[in-house]
């Protein structure tokens, strides 16, 4: 028996690709806008794999150190360490700025990251792409490679010089600003160093009052203007965890001990996925709603027009005698060989594209495997009206016209 | 009749369709969870490895000497200006000396009275000397009463305690005279020792209270950098080491300097340990005090060891590990870890011998579920 749907495939097989092709470009967005979606989200994640953390330790009652701004004093780490069940404790500070590289300059999160041994303390970028780890105690950097930056490169941090001596990869914050690791003494400073103008006004302030500017106790005015511009704060504890310790567990002992806030993984992730991103999320989720209408939509008609294009030879089809389900099933079977081009060729432009997007676009195996179900889904679906119209055809229009 | 031209359809179809699936298979096989992680790889070798150690400091003279008055008063001049050389015992300025000088004066006045108040008392005395004798002499001849002999020889004593009071009294004159003397010479603001005006805090007419500096002289030839070193990384500093000394205004250039003494007493709180390093040679022209400043002390070479990059250093939960590359599997190996450079490279204890192979960078993170594929340098990365 002759495939009906294979000969009027290849007796048109120049429209029937290229209308292929076209809904696989529109396909294509769609997985791409899923992407993003799901790009977002793994941007958070990475941010919290990235840390090497089991326990997130924050000023009481914040949501920090990503979604509130937290500040502890950068000895609270001592009295962790000596909890039960933390294996290693290290300081952390986060800011976002712009930093800059001669001219121009780059939004980046700027991670302090606390000196201790290699490869055991939290905070530290777990891999890199080139050059090395921070080894000097001030002014090295470590850049993601989206910031565009390369080694050796100066950076300019507030009045600082940092030279870049490694790079890494996927280390962004949750909303995809790539990330420079720094010392954290430096970026202790760097976050609480005014520019100089303000610091030179801020002295001018304090010497203009008399309580502190007084003539009789020579060094007080001095004494006052050193303690104005120290920084003994930092932005979170990273803690992790010996084997055998619950992080519930733990994470309960210090925040009925040491009476802070801290957050394991799994509600790191709520914070971050759950309040963070979810309004951007949902915005994204819209419109990813809006084009899976849209592309459906598309395909029913282009499918549809297929079938009107052929109804006359539909019609003699019937004249001839043949059985209606010979009919369907040629609609069918073009509809889903449509469905599988669009979805090939919408596969391949979504993993192309991916990379050209400025923020990360994650294109998860799983929703591919969704997309191509629901191509066929919608294909059939989009087919029935056409079979329809097609088995309500009168043979006489064969004739007729 | 038409079976050629439907043939040729067909063929152009596959065309078509066969390309697209290879590229469909391409795409799935080298994009997500199927893709195979590039990662470059480091031979672990034997080499000597120089550790260092890395602080910053600020440039402090050894001395300062804060000159100022040992009383409260006005400054009446100051000669010297910021950047002056001075040399040791030069009078920089002097201090409102009010009504010092008239009291020196009224203490001259006094002097001289008790000088008079002295030849009085001298001129008494040598009377009623001469009269106590000569009436020891009419009582010797029985013409004179003995109570009038007694009169005189009291009188006599009374000259000559009236005599050494006076005397007394012209020293008193004369210390306190002195005493003004130095004090006014005290005004004067002197240098102890040769050396910069480094800060003048008053102007003339200012008002000082006492032990308040004026002026400030530093020893240009003390000059060292206070440097903090992290205490993590401060292990086998010691007094003696070279150092090399990159001062912030002069970015590229190279000071040779040694480690004078490491503090007894580290910071606690921002847990630093401090050391002072001295330069060689005192640069020209000379830094400001306050300057910051770069330090790299090079510690002693060790021995050769087997060394690896420290970007293949991960942690796998509480254990320090690295991914080892054994006939192109994967496998994850523990390791400990011993000293390491400024340079990147860390020797290795335990866990890895020489010409062993170990992932130095990765385009992500690798599990033991990766596929690897080694490259020489990570897609992306320009140098």
């Amino acid at each position: 028996m002759i495939s009906l749907a294979g000969r009027d495939i290849i007796h048109g097989w120049g429209k029937f690709v290229f209308t292929g092709i076209g809904l696989g470009l529109l396909i294509g967005v769609t997985l791409v806008m899923a992407g993003v979606y799901r790009g977002m989200v793994d941007d958070g994640k990475a941010l919290l794999d990235n840390s090497g953390a089991d326990l997130w330790v924050v000023q009481k009652d914040t949501l920090g150190p990503y979604a509130e701004s937290s500040s502890l004093n950068d000895d609270v780490y001592r009295t962790i360490l000596a909890m039960p069940g933390v294996a290693q404790a290290a300081n952390v500070t986060y800011l976002t700025m712009q930093v800059r590289k001669g001219e121009s300059d780059v939004r980046t999160m700027v991670v302090g990251i606390a000196p201790g041994a290699l490869g055991a303390t939290p905070g530290w970028p777990p891999y890199l792409v080139a050059g090395r780890q921070i080894t000097r105690g001030h002014y090295e950097a470590v850049a993601d490679i989206a910031t565009g930056f390369r080694r050796g490169d100066v950076l300019k941090i507030r009045r600082n010089r940092y030279t870049v001596v490694g790079l890494t990869r996927r280390m962004v914050s949750s909303s995809g600003d790539p990330m420079v690791f720094i010392p954290l003494k430096d970026a202790q400073e760097a976050q609480f160093l005014k520019d100089n103008d303000a610091i030179w006004q801020s002295r001018r302030r304090t010497e203009a009052n008399p309580a502190f500017n007084r003539p009789g106790v020579p060094g007080l005015l001095d004494a006052v203007i050193a303690s104005q511009s120290t920084n003994a704060f930092v932005n979170a504890v990273l803690v992790t965890l010996k084997p055998d310790h619950a992080p519930d567990e733990v994470a309960e002992s210090i925040r009925r001990w040491k009476r802070l806030t801290v957050y394991t993984r799994a509600q790191m992730e709520d914070i971050l996925v759950g309040k963070l991103i979810a309004t951007s999320a949902k915005q994204i989720g819209m419109f990813l709603v809006i084009l899976a209408i849209v592309s459906a939509a598309i395909v029913a008609f282009i499918i549809y027009s297929l079938t009107m294009d052929k109804i006359r030879e539909i019609a003699v089809l019937k004249l001839i005698g043949t059985r209606n389900r010979t009919i369907v099933a040629m609609i069918m079977q073009q509809a889903l060989a449509l469905g599988v081009i669009g979805f090939v060729v919408g596969k391949i432009t979504a993993t192309f594209a991916a990379p050209l997007f400025p923020k990360y676009v994650l294109l998860m195996p799983f929703d591919s495997i969704a997309g191509f179900f629901a191509v066929l889904v919608i294909c059939v679906l989009a087919s029935i009206v056409a079979i329809r119209m097609a088995l309500k055809v009168d043979p006489a229009e064969a004739i007729g016209g | 009749m038409n079976k050629l031209p439907l043939q040729g359809r067909t063929l152009a179809l596959l065309a078509v369709i066969i390309p697209l699936l290879a590229l469909f298979i391409y795409v799935g096989l080298q994009s997500g969870p199927l893709a195979p992680v590039a990662v470059t790889v480091a031979t672990v070798e034997s080499r000597a490895v120089t550790p260092a150690l890395f602080g910053i400091g600020t440039v402090e003279a050894r001395y300062t000497y804060k000159i100022g008055p040992t009383f409260a008063g006005r400054v009446k001049r100051l000669d010297v200006h910021v950047g002056d050389q001075v040399k040791a015992g030069q009078v920089l300025g002097e201090m409102d000396p009010v009504d010092l000088d008239d009291r020196v004066r009224s203490q001259g006045s006094a002097f001289k009275r008790a000088e008079a108040v002295l030849r009085e008392a001298e001129a008494r005395q040598t009377y009623a000397q001469t009269q106590a004798r000569r009436y020891e002499q009419l009582f010797a001849v029985r013409s004179t009463s003995e109570e009038i002999v007694t009169t005189k020889r009291q009188e006599l004593q009374i000259a000559d305690a009236a005599l050494s009071a006076a005397q007394e009294d012209i020293a008193r004159a004369r210390s306190d005279r002195e005493g003004l003397v130095a004090q006014r010479s005290n005004l004067s603001l002197i240098a102890p020792v040769d050396g910069v005006v480094a800060v003048r805090d008053a102007d003339p007419g200012t008002t000082i209270v006492a032990g308040q500096a004026v002026v400030e002289i530093i020893d240009p030839k003390s000059l060292w950098i206070n440097v903090r070193f992290d205490q993590i990384s401060a292990w086998g500093l010691s007094g003696g080491l070279s150092a090399r000394i990159v001062l912030r205004s002069r970015g590229g250039q190279i000071l040779e300097g040694h480690v004078l003494r490491v503090e007894p007493m580290a910071d606690a709180v921002t847990e630093e340990t401090l050391a002072k390093v001295v330069f060689n040679a005192i640069p020209q022209p000379l830094p400001p005090v306050g300057e910051l400043a770069e330090v790299t002390v090079d510690l002693p070479t060790l021995p050769a060891a087997p060394l690896i990059p420290n970007t293949a250093v991960r942690r796998d939960g509480d254990k320090v590990v690295v991914w080892q590359i054994v006939e192109g599997d994967l496998r994850i190996t523990s390791v400990k870890l011993g000293a390491s450079d400024l340079d990147g490279y860390v020797q290795v204890r335990e866990g890895l011998k020489n010409g062993d192979q170990v992932v130095a960078y990765s385009e992500k993170t690798v599990t033991v579920k990766s596929r690897i594929q080694v490259v020489d340098r990570i897609p992306g990365v320009s140098e």
